[in-house]
Formats: C-alpha cells, sequence, structure tokens
C-alpha cells in the first residue's frame, strides 16, 4: 500500500450523478419544503426510488448469496463506503432535509444487517429491493428519557407464553424517517426495547416493527430548527403485539438469561458507518455554504488568494480560508474513516473523530457564512440561513459532539466506559 | 483508490527516525533550549539516517527519489523529537531540494554530490526584517549588471548563516520574480550579524545577513537562464513546515495523554474528568486532521499536480493546530506545564513560530 487520496473515477462518475440530482431536483424544491415542513418531497422521492431500490437489490443479494468456494475472492479495498460517502455528500449539498426522506432501510437496514439472522435480513429487507413503491426503514432508540445514555431505556417487551407474541410498552422519539416507515409505506422501524430492566444494556434488544402494527402509533411530527423536510416523529406503543420471530439476531443475540450484551454491541458497531456517513452529509452542506458565499464574493469583487502572507488578507479572505481549512480538515477525517472501513479494518476511533470534527467544523463554517453574507445570509430569500439551521443537527444526532469526544477520549487513553464517563 | 498506510520502506523510515527522535534527540532537547546549543554529535547521528541522499538519483551520487510524502512523514518524526534539531538537520534540504528542482546541469553536478557526505551547513535566506514581510514582495534585490547579477538588501532569521559555505538567497528581480541564487557566505558584499535571541526553535542559530552589492555570476543563478518556479519551492516550504508543526503538537499531545493518565487529584487521575479528557480528544482531533491534511497536500505534489491551495491550508491549519494542542499540553500539566524541565512549554514556544516561520524548511 502507499498513502492516496485517488477517488476511482467509477465514484467520481457517481458522484456528478448524484449532484446532477442534487441540483436538478432537490435545490429547486430545498425552499419550499423548508417553509412547507411537513410536505414530503415528492420529485427527490420518485427519482431515487428506482436508484436506490436496484442499488439495495444489488447488496442484499451479494449479502446472502451462499458462499461459491469457486469464485475467487476479491483481492483489495472495496469502494462500497465511499460511494456512499460521495452519495451522501452531495445528495446533502442538495438538500439535507430531503436526503433524510430517501427511501430505503437506513438505519433499520444497518440493524438488521449487523445482527439479523439470513432468514430476518431476506424477510425483512427484500422490501426495499423490490417493487414500484418507495420505502422506509426507521431506527426507534431515543426516548423522553433516554438521550445519550441509550441503557437507561424505558420501553419494555415482553413475551406472551400463549401467543408466543412480543408486546410492547413505551415511548420512542427523534425518529427520523418514522412517519413515512409506519403511515406512508409498507416499511418498518427497529425498536430498542428492554426485556430484562434489571439486566442493563444486556436486557436490550432490537425488534422490528412492520408498518401499520395495532398499538403502534405516530403521536407527533416534529417542527425542528433545521432540516424540516425531514420526517422525525413520536411513536408510542400501547400492547403493540410482536411476532416472537421479529426479535434481531441468533440466539446468543436472543438470549437473556446469559447476560450477553451482543445485540447491544450490534447496535453500536453499526454507527461505525453511519457515524462517517452523517459526517459527510455535514460535508454537503458545509460545502453548500461555501461555494455560496465565495460565488458572492466573487460577484462582489473579492477573490480568495492562497499565496498571500496573513497582514494582505482582509478579515473575509482569511475567514473563508478558515472556512475552507476546517472543511477540508473534516472531510479527510471522515475519508479516513470511510476508507478504513472499505478495507475492512475497525474505525470506531476514527469514525467518532470525523463525527466529533464535521459536526463542529460545519456547524462554525454556515454560521460564518451567514456572518458574511449579512442581512443577505440573514434573509430567506436565499439558502444560507437555512444551511446555517441545517447543519446545526450534525453535532447533535447519531451521538452529540461531546458523545464524540468521549469515545475519542476513551480510545486514546484505553479507559473503559467506566473508568471514562 | 484511497489509502492511509505508508509504505513499507516509509515505515521503516520512520522508525529509524523515532528511534533517533527518542534515543539521541529527546534526551538533549531540554539542554540544548537553554544552552541555544545542539550537540554536533547528534546532528551527525540525524544526517547519517540519509534523508537527503535518499532523495536525490544516483547519477548525483544518492540512492533514491524525492518523494514530499516520504519527506513529511520524515519531517513530523524529527519534530516529533525536537524542531530546532530537526530544523538544523534538515537545513541542507534549503539548498538541496531547490537545485535538484530547477538546477542547471552544472549546478547539480557541482552541488548535489556534496548531499552525499558528511554533514555540512547550507542554508537559504527568504525571510527579511521588520514587519509585514511578504515573499512576493522582497525588498532584497537582484539587478543585472555587466554580464552578473547584483544582490542588495536585508535577510533574517537565516538558519546557519555563520558557518553555512553556500547560501541560497531569495531576491526580487528586475521583472518582478523572485529569483534564487547562489552565494558564497566569504563573498565580499556579505555581512552575517549576531546571532538572533528567538522565543522558540532556540537550539538553532539564525542570523540577520546584509547584502549589500553583492556581485553573483550568471552560472550561479539558480536554474540559469530559466531560473525557478518559487511558488512551487513555497508550496513544498509550507508542506514541510506544516508537517514539522504536526510533530511537534503530537509530541504535546501524547505527554499530556501519559500525565494525566498518571497524575492524581481527587484521588483520581485527571484524566478520569471530561475536562481534561476532551482537551486531549481534541488535540488527538486535530493532530490527526493537520496531518492528513499534510499528507493531502504532499500527495499532490508527487503526484505533479497543482497544490498551492493545499500547501497552503495544511499550513495555516497545521500551525494553528499546532499553537492550540500545545497550549492545551501545557493547560493539562497546569503549574508544572510552566516550568522548564518539563517540556510541554518548549514545544508552545516552538508551536507559536509555525504562523510566521518563512524559508525554514523543505522536504
Amino acid at each position: 500500500m502507499a498513502i492516496s487520496f485517488e477517488i476511482p473515477e467509477r465514484v467520481v462518475q457517481e458522484q456528478q450523478m448524484a449532484m446532477a440530482l442534487a441540483q436538478g431536483v432537490m435545490r429547486p424544491q430545498a425552499r419550499r419544503l423548508d417553509e412547507d415542513e411537513h410536505a414530503r418531497p415528492v420529485d427527490f422521492i420518485q427519482m431515487i426510488w428506482p436508484v436506490l431500490r436496484d442499488q439495495q437489490k444489488r447488496q442484499l443479494d451479494k449479502l446472502l448469496a451462499p458462499p461459491d468456494p469457486n469464485k475467487p475472492k476479491r483481492e483489495g479495498p472495496g469502494i462500497t463506503y465511499l460511494r456512499m460517502m460521495v452519495q451522501v455528500e452531495a445528495l446533502s449539498w442538495g438538500d439535507a432535509g430531503q436526503y433524510l426522506c430517501m427511501p430505503s432501510a437506513l438505519l433499520a437496514g444497518s440493524a438488521i444487517e449487523a445482527v439479523g439472522t439470513p432468514e430476518q435480513k431476506e424477510r425483512f429487507l427484500r422490501r426495499f429491493a423490490e417493487g414500484d413503491d418507495p420505502k422506509w426503514g426507521a431506527m426507534a432508540m431515543t426516548e423522553p428519557n433516554a438521550g445519550s445514555d441509550t441503557k437507561a431505556i424505558e420501553t419494555t417487551a415482553v413475551l406472551d407464553p400463549e401467543t408466543r407474541e412480543w408486546v410492547l410498552n413505551g415511548e420512542k422519539i427523534f425518529i427520523t424517517g418514522g412517519g413515512l416507515a409506519l403511515n406512508e409505506s409498507n416499511g418498518l422501524v427497529v425498536v430498542w426495547a428492554t426485556v430484562d430492566k434489571s439486566a442493563g444494556r444486556a436486557g436490550m434488544k432490537p425488534f422490528v416493527v412492520e408498518a401499520r402494527t395495532p398499538g403502534v402509533i405516530v403521536t407527533k411530527a416534529e417542527i425542528k430548527h433545521g432540516i424540516r423536510a425531514s420526517d422525525t416523529v413520536a411513536v408510542s406503543f400501547q400492547n403493540a403485539r410482536i411476532p416472537y420471530d421479529h426479535l434481531l439476531g441468533d440466539p446468543e443475540v436472543r438470549a437473556i438469561d446469559e447476560g450477553g450484551t451482543k445485540g447491544f454491541k450490534g447496535a453500536m458497531a453499526t454507527f461505525d458507518a453511519s457515524r462517517p456517513l452523517v459526517a459527510a452529509g455535514a460535508l454537503g452542506v458545509g460545502r453548500a455554504a461555501l461555494e455560496f458565499v465565495r460565488e458572492k464574493l466573487i460577484e462582489a469583487g473579492i477573490d480568495i488568494p492562497y499565496d498571500r502572507p496573513y497582514h494582505k488578507l482582509s478579515a473575509i479572505q482569511r475567514d473563508v480560508l478558515e472556512m475552507e481549512a476546517q472543511l477540508k480538515a473534516a472531510y479527510l477525517l471522515t475519508l479516513r474513516a470511510i476508507s478504513l472501513l472499505d478495507h475492512g479494518q475497525r474505525n470506531s476511533l476514527e469514525a467518532s473523530m470525523a463525527k466529533a470534527k464535521a459536526g463542529k467544523a460545519v456547524t462554525w463554517v454556515t454560521q460564518k457564512a451567514v456572518e458574511i453574507l449579512g442581512m443577505m445570509g440573514y434573509n430567506r430569500e436565499w439558502l444560507a440561513e437555512k444551511w446555517m439551521r441545517d447543519a446545526r443537527i450534525n453535532d447533535i444526532y447519531e451521538g452529540t459532539g461531546q458523545i464524540n469526544l468521549l469515545i475519542v477520549a476513551r480510545r486514546i487513553l484505553d479507559y473503559s466506559s467506566r473508568e471514562l464517563n | 483508490m484511497v489509502s492511509f498506510t505508508p509504505t513499507d520502506e516509509q515505515r521503516m523510515l520512520v522508525e529509524a527516525i523515532h528511534r533517533y527522535a527518542e534515543l539521541d534527540v529527546r534526551p538533549i532537547a531540554h539542554e540544548a533550549d537553554e544552552a541555544a546549543s545542539i550537540p554536533d554529535a547528534v546532528i551527525r547521528t540525524g544526517w547519517e539516517i540519509g534523508l537527503i541522499p535518499a532523495s536525490l538519483p544516483e547519477e548525483y551520487g544518492g540512492f533514491g527519489q524525492r518523494e514530499a510524502l516520504t519527506g513529511v512523514l520524515a519531517a513530523e518524526e524529527l519534530a516529533w523529537g525536537d524542531l530546532a534539531v530537526a530544523l538544523k538537520v534538515m537545513a541542507p534540504a534549503l539548498v538541496a531540494y531547490p537545485v535538484l528542482m530547477f538546477g542547471t546541469e552544472a549546478q547539480k553536478r557541482d552541488l548535489l554530490p556534496r548531499f552525499c557526505e558528511d554533514y555540512s551547513p547550507m542554508t537559504a535566506a527568504l525571510t527579511e526584517p521588520g514587519l509585514f514581510f511578504d515573499p512576493l514582495a522582497m525588498q532584497t534585490t537582484a539587478t543585472a549588471e555587466d554580464g552578473q547579477f547584483v544582490l542588495n538588501g536585508a535577510k533574517a532569521n537565516v538558519p546557519l548563516a555563520a558557518e553555512a559555505e553556500t547560501i541560497l538567497v531569495y531576491a526580487r528581480e528586475a521583472g518582478g520574480e523572485v529569483g534564487a541564487y547562489l552565494v558564497d557566505r566569504q563573498q565580499a558584499g556579505i555581512a552575517v550579524g549576531e546571532r538572533e535571541k528567538l522565543m522558540g526553535i532556540r537550539g538553532l542559530e539564525t542570523y540577520p545577513l546584509t547584502l549589500d552589492g553583492v556581485r553573483v555570476d550568471q552560472a550561479r543563478r539558480l536554474g540559469g537562464e530559466a531560473g525557478i518556479r518559487f511558488g512551487l519551492i513555497q508550496n513544498y516550504a509550507h508542506v514541510a513546515l506544516a508537517a514539522l508543526a504536526v510533530g511537534v503538537a503530537r509530541a504535546s499531545a501524547e505527554y499530556a495523554r501519559a500525565y494525566a493518565k498518571q497524575r492524581v487529584q481527587f484521588g483520581v487521575p485527571i484524566a478520569t474528568k471530561q475536562a481534561i479528557a476532551f482537551m486531549l480528544a481534541e488535540a488527538a482531533i486535530e493532530v490527526d486532521a493537520a496531518r492528513l491534511m499534510v499528507w493531502e497536500a504532499a500527495w499532490k505534489l508527487d503526484q505533479g499536480q497543482e497544490a498551492t491551495r493545499e500547501a497552503t491550508l495544511a499550513r495555516q491549519y497545521a500551525a494553528n493546530a499546532a499553537l492550540t494542542v500545545t497550549d492545551a499540553g501545557v493547560q493539562t500539566l497546569g503549574g508544572y506545564g510552566f516550568i522548564r524541565e518539563y517540556p510541554v512549554e518548549r514545544w508552545l514556544r516552538n508551536a507559536r513560530g509555525f504562523a510566521m516561520f518563512s524559508g525554514l524548511a523543505m522536504v
């Protein structure tokens, strides 16, 4: 190996295609969907569903294909995650809110892939790989009293020995795509519930809840600071009955009396992929803001030189250079976390570094963009103020900046969560 | 294909430098800073690693090929040991690499083999005294006269100027372009001033220099008729300084981490407190981010691509990161951080320089 930043031609082409969609389909609707908060990005969903469906079909078929001893194992690293990174970045550049309405298995898919049995993968994920109507998957972990502290969840799953069904009770909030998954498509939600509160993490299990299950009620569509086009809901589980085999995983994951935490660890491992992808989404918003600022500055006759000393730069030029540097730093940390995934290497540390950096950098970059643009930045006629609001979530969801710093700190200090909390 | 894994050769080189930095450099770093002098033996040992010969082609006495990526890996590791030592060991590169890049065949044949022998100090004079130095609006001039060039002006922060045989002087030419001239220190018109006293990098000797009607033959204009591409030299210099900044930052981040794990207050190691742990985590992120920016810029240079943007941003980012990370290092050590027997205050003094260092390093 050698250090290289060469993005394969094929990935560059896919990025250009995603950018065309972002520019042609998402941007024209971005303002309207921000103002009309709970409207759906119909154009985007229709355009991207067939693409995502076929992508998901290829992935699922590959995932479920029996190992062929005659087929030589692919040599070297893949580009699966790199492709996702550039796609997510480009679509978020188009509109981060619309991007989050992408019809796909999303985080539910990651959980099912991480801990589901092959049979469950086929049963639950096939729908995302076929049909004319788009579907959504979602993940329900957060509760009113359990945010970063996931082990504090109070939603319960009790096995009814007579019907061999799980009975779910509790409240879940901040479910991205929850309404789309449960009420507007033949989708599903992976719900984390405890089967034994005294067992802590070992008692936490993932259950697949199908759309339109009785006792599963979308109680609220949140109104938000940014990413308003994104569907964020609260769901109440009121004696919702779930078939026994909707508990995800092999018997080890299901076992509650062994005190195993494999299910929970499985969920945590999905963060290794989701965090760099959230970072990628953040980068797209940051790039949108930076490009807009540069464009407006150039129109005003202000260039951004790279070969001039500090004292010959205006305050605005310094700001823009710093915005660019911060974005580049976040981009490279993200690229590294993604590349490790493609090389099949562990990346928990690098994933949290990328997420912490990108969330913070893009929040700052977009806030700065509004400042530089003055009242034009503040005016809803342009998108700068929207990007600032859209960016803010990236330092919050999928682990706040502080939670990710905590993870980085534990790893570099070689501390357990008990030692550093 | 994207990859963040150095080659085996690069890894071996970094390991060799790390051993040197740990065993030879770190033990003398404090005393060298206090005494403002680095033991010759330490510089010789560092020179014997052979960084420059490994970057020169065989026809000029070397045994390899110059790569910016290899250069930045080496620079980080050297600076992890000590910045003043790193700058002194690498100082001959200030002449070697511009000559390799732009020298005429005669200039290469004359000069490059010297870098494959024992350490002999060579240096470049770029920075100028006073406020607001701008490399693109230099005050030092080179004027054509009677088939020669005449250099006039004042320079500052010239490393090793009192002992270097050859000084590569950068000067503004008639057309406004920057040219570089190979000057013999003994030449008439050159006056090396009193050694400068700096806040950091105190082990490295730097001097002001005045050039008063210094006459240089045409054959000593770097690149002959064709001259140089100053912007490209600057890009390599930015990347080199950025890599050194990463090394200084990393030294501090690692030291603070280890200290915080063993320093007990309130009955527990201070690293178990989020206020400390978060500083250490941020430092780790900033060091990595800066390093990746350096690598990207170096990679672009190696690909022969335009890299002014990447080199400048890497330089700016790494300089800032070095300052904040070394500052956090001092803060982590508290009162001890302020005591010179602990290295973190030295690293903070050294790190402060990266925002203004110019022409001090090259990969």
